[in-house]
């Protein structure tokens, strides 16, 4: 390990370019992509927390107070678009590209060139999209899934579905670039059953991208040739069939459930056994029970159409494989309890997200049992039930190990300890307020209240007042978020050690901190007692 | 807000264990409603017990798994003296947790498939209303009742305009003054309601006429889209007579949220009275009677029946799904 590290400090001195463009536009440094992944999914994370602010504002009281229902429309279809491709996905790719190297000793990625286009595309698909709020015809209104026939009533729909292409476009180079990594550049001894689960879960993930994402395209260039060129696949009056687009969407879309959950996995199974001080439970069923639920992924697509009236077959059959999907996942949430059990444990802000995720993505799969069987789904299907459940797991469950994680890794990347204090700050406002802004939502479903409607009977003003208060509030701890992160990568004194926690294991704590930016040039010579998982036989 | 607030709370909790215990009739969400109503129909309680069963399931679950967890968290702190274990593995205790979830889940599974195969029988049906969703109406046609065929029986039904005014961006309106009798109706009554009688099997046959719609009556107990092109079929029998009030689940464009459905039960005597009513005036002026497709039809709808075979769903083929 020391020999990383004297290569590393060398290095340092020719290391990052001086001029900015030359860094951050033309970079190939696995660092410097991943920070500017992690970077842009927080600026989306922002614009589609505003959009989210916005429904929130209108749906505060009964009756329009604020703005016309297609604009409403406009905000909860790009809240959802922005969050997904732009927030969510983009900071797990960020986080692959910072740590997945430094993880398995790798020098940088397997493709950097690819990498520096596969961020650089982005930017521009996410201006194409989020033109189109200011266009004459508006943005798109028909909801993120795009559901045609009102899809192609959209008048931005090219704008849209070209945004997505390049969005794909993206992911699959950052996912083939991922695999590459993973599969050809560990260091010597650092086996596949040796790999810290995070980097398992990407390389699961990874595969799910480039299975499906091709899907999407498919399905949205579909949409645009029935709009523009006259083929009807989905026009009835043309022979084509409007559900036919739902079983492609969602043979795309289910996967894409846990493309965005299952780094959230990896991550916490990175933070509970360091701040356990004590290994994962059952390393090996962690890896089997991703790789379980990447297969199971992709035959339980029609579970989000049950009330598009399929036949009875379909609907058991898609009911019992959704089901089958909590033995996996009832696995993992055991898994990090018996990892707990005996440990010795201490809760600075990385542990204390994840201990929430534990609990409220556990929340969320209750939710999603439920919503698994099909008699009960015909009253919960596109509910405020729905919302509730699929914000449980996305926002306090990946939004949270994101967070978690930035906390975890930052005193790496920036070589400073960010605010203990303000961390805490951080963590109880969010999820103090995210369980105000989310937990009525469960009850407004089951009393009637339908999704992606901007006004509602007097009935349901009460919880739609807690929940949007909620909201506010819980955007408004995202400030604190923002100030912990400049704070610590511009002002704090507080220097990081190498191991910036005490019982952290793995190779990205054996470089100095912050990282150099270069690193493994030299493959560092693998010591199981220093790896999370260095001995196979647990 | 407050203090007021937990008053009604708890009458509302009253009401709602009146409704979930004493079998009264119950059409439209109240106020701090906490969990699905138990509805009306003879099958709506299939989804109210599953829903009650896998919450508590998961609630027991919850209390074992989260409880295991703060206790880990109390016990094993560092600051309590906590030395960390070397142990990563159980073999007897992950074959325990991976196969009790297994047999919980048999038991939901069977309670659920029993639930799909009588949701899924429409025969034997003594009425059938054909049910079509417009950009941001609903069309309700009449085609038999007890074996006999209803010609001309059909009409629009959209939102009353007294919620139609107040909905209004910056109308000035109250929403909480859109009453019919002392019940609040806003966005959730129409000009025109469906009538059906009580204790009969309804067939209803739902289609779209321009995008995708979702007709749900939560008192019916499911919902069932309405996709241009395709012809979908469910059944109800409703127990009690009463006002039934839902609203479209599916996306389908600006006014989504302004196109609810209101199904009045009456007992069969008076919708016999009711239905008569309606068979004479179609009959006697030509004008009154309405068109096979409104002006508001697109020409999609128009087209539907050849659709249909296109898109391998005919009504007979549909019956089932």
């Amino acid at each position: 390990m020391s020999h990383a590290a004297t290569h590393d400090h060398h290095d340092d001195h020719h290391g990052a370019p001086k001029n900015f463009f030359t860094r951050w536009c033309m970079s190939t440094n696995h660092k410097d992509i991943g920070t500017l992944y992690l970077v842009f999914a927080l600026t989306m994370f922002f614009i589609g927390g505003s959009f989210a602010m916005v429904i929130r504002a209108e749906l505060f009281k009964p009756g329009l107070q604020l703005v016309q229902p297609y604009f409403f429309n406009e905000m909860t279809t790009m809240h959802a678009l922005v969050m997904i491709f732009g927030a969510i996905m983009p900071a797990f790719v960020g986080l692959g590209n910072w740590m997945i190297p430094l993880m398995v000793g790798a020098p940088d990625m397997a493709l950097p060139r690819m990498n520096n286009l596969s961020f650089w595309i982005l930017p521009f698909a996410f201006t194409l999209l989020l033109s189109t709020l200011f266009m004459a015809g508006g943005g798109p209104a028909g909801g993120w899934t795009m559901y045609p026939p009102l899809a192609l009533q959209t008048d931005s729909l090219a704008y849209v579905v070209f945004a997505i292409h390049l969005m794909g476009i993206s992911s699959i180079m950052g996912a083939i670039n991922i695999i590459a990594t993973i599969l050809n550049m560990r260091a010597p001894g650092m086996d596949l059953l040796k790999m810290p689960v995070f980097v398992w879960s990407w390389l699961i993930t990874a595969f799910l991208l480039i299975a499906v994402m091709p899907v999407l395209a498919g399905a949205v260039t579909m949409l645009l040739t029935d709009k523009y060129f006259g083929t009807n696949f989905f026009n009835p009056g043309g022979g084509g069939d409007p559900v036919l687009y739902q079983h492609i969407f969602w043979f795309f879309g289910h996967p894409e459930v846990y493309i965005m959950i299952l780094p959230a996995f990896g991550i916490i199974s990175e933070i509970v056994p360091t701040f356990a001080r004590k290994p994962i439970f059952g390393y090996k069923a962690m890896v089997f029970a991703i790789a379980s639920i990447a297969f199971l992924s992709f035959i339980v697509w029609a579970h989000h159409m049950f009330a598009v009236g399929l036949p009875m077959g379909a609907e058991i059959f898609f009911m019992y494989a959704t089901m089958l999907i909590a033995v996996p996942t009832g696995v993992k949430v055991f898994n990090w309890v018996a990892t707990m059990w005996g440990g010795s444990m201490t809760f600075e802000t990385p542990m204390l997200f994840a201990v929430a995720f534990i609990i409220l993505f556990t929340i969320g799969g209750f939710s999603g049992l439920m919503l698994a069987l099909v008699p009960a789904d015909f009253q919960y299907h596109d509910t405020y039930f729905v919302v509730a459940h699929f914000h449980y797991v996305l926002v306090t469950g990946a939004l949270f190990a994101i967070i978690a994680s930035t906390y975890y890794w930052l005193p790496k990347w920036t070589g400073r300890m960010y605010s203990e204090f303000w961390g805490k700050v951080h963590f109880w406002n969010s999820v103090i307020w995210v369980n105000v802004l989310f937990f009525p939502q469960h009850f407004l479903g089951l009393a009637g209240m339908p999704r992606r409607i901007p006004d509602y009977n007097v009935a349901f003003a009460n919880f739609n007042m807690i929940s949007s208060i909620g909201g506010f509030l819980f955007g408004a701890s995202q400030l604190i978020f923002l100030g912990v992160l400049i704070h610590c990568a511009f002002f704090s004194k507080k220097k990081a050690a190498d191991r910036a926690w005490e019982g952290a294991k793995g190779l990205e704590w054996t470089v100095p901190s912050p990282a150099p930016y270069h690193t493994f040039e030299v493959p560092p010579v693998i010591n199981d007692d220093e790896l999370a998982h260095g001995h196979v036989n647990d | 807000m407050t203090s007021g607030g937990i008053r009604r709370s708890l009458t509302a909790w009253a009401v709602l264990a009146m409704a979930s215990f004493g079998g009264m009739a119950y059409a439209a969400p109240g106020p701090w409603q906490l969990n699905m109503e138990r509805g009306n129909s003879t099958w709506s309680q299939i989804p109210y017990h599953l829903n009650n069963i896998s919450l508590g399931v998961c609630v027991v679950i919850g209390i074992l798994v989260f409880g295991a967890m703060f206790v880990a968290m109390f016990r094993f702190r560092k600051s309590r003296g906590a030395v960390a274990e070397k142990w990563s593995h159980n073999t007897t205790l992950e074959v325990v947790w991976t196969t009790i979830p297994v047999l919980i889940l048999i038991g939901l599974a069977y309670l659920a498939t029993g639930g799909i195969t009588s949701w899924s029988d429409t025969t034997g049906s003594q009425m059938t209303v054909k049910v079509t969703g417009y950009q941001w109406k609903w069309r309700y046609d009449y085609i038999d009742y007890q074996g006999k065929p209803i010609s001309k029986v059909g009409f629009v039904s959209r939102l009353d305009t007294d919620s139609d005014q107040t909905r209004q961006l910056d109308s000035g309106m109250d929403p909480f003054a859109v009453k019919v009798g002392n019940e609040n109706t806003y966005l959730l009554n129409v000009d025109n309601p469906l009538v059906v009688p009580v204790d009969t099997k309804i067939r209803f046959v739902i289609t779209g006429g321009d995008v995708i719609h979702s007709w749900w009556v939560p008192a019916l107990g499911w919902k069932l889209d309405a996709i241009p092109g395709i012809i979908n079929a469910a059944w109800t029998n409703i127990e009690t007579p009463g006002t039934y009030r839902g609203q479209c689940a599916e996306l389908c464009g600006q006014d989504h949220g302004f196109m609810p459905i209101v199904v009045v039960a009456k007992s069969k005597p008076d919708f016999a009275k009711w239905l008569a009513a309606q068979e004479a005036a179609s009959a006697a002026p030509a004008a009154a009677a309405p068109a096979p497709a409104p002006a508001a039809a697109s020409s999609v709808e128009a087209n539907a029946p050849e659709q249909t075979a296109q898109a391998d769903s005919d009504p007979t083929g549909a019956k089932q799904g």
